[in-house]
């Protein structure tokens, strides 16, 4: 298991007027190597969850374990939590400082003590991930486009090679074009290194194509958890949470309205066009 | 760690205090202030207790919120104490040790230099505890009004101030996350010796700059965006209108002010 949680709950600014839960009673467990997909609207505690995750906050109630190691005891390392836990933020943009794209990835293995060596080789690494190439090495982080500097911001954090990458809305605020480079490394990412992928996301489309397991998170608590097209079945109550299942589910269930025989159960545009393409095939 | 921060923290409740006009409030802070200063013996500030107690509850704010500004100044209180503890001549020699000599009158005036501070820093953030900062900076820009004349531009000053204040819990949180973010890849903003910790804060400080310029940026094309330019002419949504509550403020601050002068020279 990479991260166990047991009845946790956090809640801010306890004692004062500005009480307020923002996680009540979380049970959650998170197999090595698996995609996750939160979703849920604003305020419904994702962000909050997943500072969870590398002991950025700690839970005020609950039990908490990651990859073995339990936050509650006194002895536990959070440096090598964090190491071990790569949480990029949304925005992660604007957390960039140095005063080249090279220093600013080595910044996080760095401060991990690892001789020069390493710290070269895991940042040459870690732009290669991100397509990001020699030529931009000594360049000002500040020149770059918004989605090459998230492109930077991400380097910074899988230069520290961990086994359990969050990313909190690696989406928001690029054009289709970013969005699809940033989601198509993520996905490369997840294969080739087969590290567990945590991904919080607004967009349906964005989680249905890539992950394997959803969590929706709804006033705090955890609303429904399962594989994509079982969570996609309960249109009304996603809806009645303010989200929605994926545009071509709808389409889908449209065309069926109007007759056509097609299946409902389908996540992603290229699926969709696919089923279509063969029912007109057999029509012929 | 960094929502510990209170300076200028509002309190919403429904209280008296609260409703008053933000003017009265300010204007009796600044009376209640000079009336400490009058006050040079203990009795004074015996009804000062009083007077503060009554207000503090009359505000509806717990009375650990008030304490909590105490913290912040506990070291100058302190410091303020030893300083006149040591330093005041007087006939009374208590204890004395080659140069060092504590006299009674020393004493006497360290007490009521540490009840004084106390005093005053209870007194403020009654004001910013009770009055939201929009209400405050209204306060402030009508008062400085009659000011205009010799050319301090009024509106100017409390556009700033709102747009200051504004942007502190603004800045908190971008700290916060800024924070989180570095720490996040491995940055360590707490151990250390001085020119490590100060090291340790250029990755928080270059980005949370650019970021208070960004969005100092923005703001100003948003405002200019809705045609926004200084104060000649503008109207406001709510208009502050002195009530009989204010009156009976004014009263009754003034009337701390007579007892606390007639305490002082009777």
């Amino acid at each position: 298991m990479a991260i166990i949680f047991n009845g946790v709950s956090h809640v801010y600014g306890e004692g004062s007027p500005f009480r307020r839960v923002a996680i009540n009673n979380i049970n959650l467990h998170i197999k090595k190597g698996e995609f996750v997909g939160i979703i849920g609207h604003t305020g419904s505690g994702k962000s909050t969850l997943i500072q969870h995750f590398n002991g950025l906050l700690k839970a005020t109630e609950g039990e908490i374990i990651i990859l073995g190691k339990n936050l509650n005891d006194k002895d536990v390392s959070l440096k090598e939590i964090r190491q071990k836990v790569g949480l990029v933020f949304q925005y992660p943009e604007h957390q960039l400082f140095e005063t080249t794209i090279f220093k600013d990835v080595a910044f996080g293995p760095e401060n991990m003590g690892l001789p020069k060596e390493e710290v070269n080789k895991r940042v040459i690494k870690a732009l290669d991930m991100v397509g990001l190439g020699e030529d931009m090495y000594e360049k000002s982080p500040f020149d770059l486009s918004g989605g090459q500097k998230r492109r930077v911001a991400i380097a910074g954090v899988l230069a520290m090679k961990p086994e359990v990458l969050i990313l909190d809305e690696p989406t928001a605020g690029l054009d289709p074009r970013g969005r699809d480079e940033i989601l198509g490394q993520i996905q490369k990412l997840h294969k080739s290194l087969g590290i567990t992928v945590i991904l919080v996301s607004h967009s349906m489309e964005d989680i249905a194509k890539l992950v394997d397991r959803i969590i929706v998170m709804y006033k705090s608590r955890i609303a429904l958890d399962g594989a994509p097209d079982k969570v996609f079945k309960n249109v009304k109550e996603l809806e009645k949470m303010g989200l929605a299942a994926p545009q071509i589910m709808y389409i889908m269930k449209a065309l069926r309205k109007k007759g056509i025989e097609v299946p409902t159960d389908v996540l992603t545009v290229e699926e969709g066009a696919k089923k279509i393409a063969s029912l007109l095939k057999s029509q012929k | 760690m960094i929502r510990d921060i209170t300076i200028g923290q509002y309190y919403p409740a429904e209280s008296w205090i609260h409703k008053l006009d933000p003017r009265v409030k300010i204007m009796s802070t600044l009376i209640f202030i000079i009336a400490l200063f009058v006050a040079n013996r203990y009795i004074g500030y015996a009804f000062t207790i009083i007077f503060l107690g009554t207000v503090i509850y009359l505000s509806k704010v717990p009375i650990k919120f008030m304490l909590k500004g105490l913290r912040a100044i506990l070291v100058i209180i302190l410091l303020t104490v030893a300083l006149n503890i040591f330093m005041t001549p007087g006939e009374n020699v208590l204890w004395s040790y080659k140069f060092i000599t504590i006299t009674a009158e020393g004493l006497y005036i360290a007490g009521l230099m540490a009840l004084r501070l106390i005093f005053l820093i209870i007194g403020s953030s009654i004001l910013t505890l009770t009055t939201s900062p929009i209400q405050l900076t209204d306060g402030i820009e009508k008062l400085l009004n009659p000011f205009k004349k010799i050319g301090i531009p009024a509106h100017e000053i409390a556009m700033m101030m709102t747009i200051a204040l504004r942007f502190i819990p603004i800045l908190l949180e971008e700290t916060d996350k800024i924070m989180k973010a570095q720490m996040a890849r491995g940055a360590d903003f707490e151990s250390g010796g001085v020119i490590k910790r100060a090291k340790s804060l250029i990755p928080l400080l270059v980005p949370l700059f650019i970021s208070a310029f960004r969005r100092a940026d923005e703001l100003a094309m948003a405002m200019e965006a809705r045609c926004y330019r200084g104060g000649e002419n503008r109207t406001r949504m709510k208009q502050l209108v002195i009530q009989k509550q204010d009156y009976i403020a004014i009263g009754v601050i003034s009337l701390f002010m007579i007892i606390m002068i007639l305490i002082r020279f009777i």
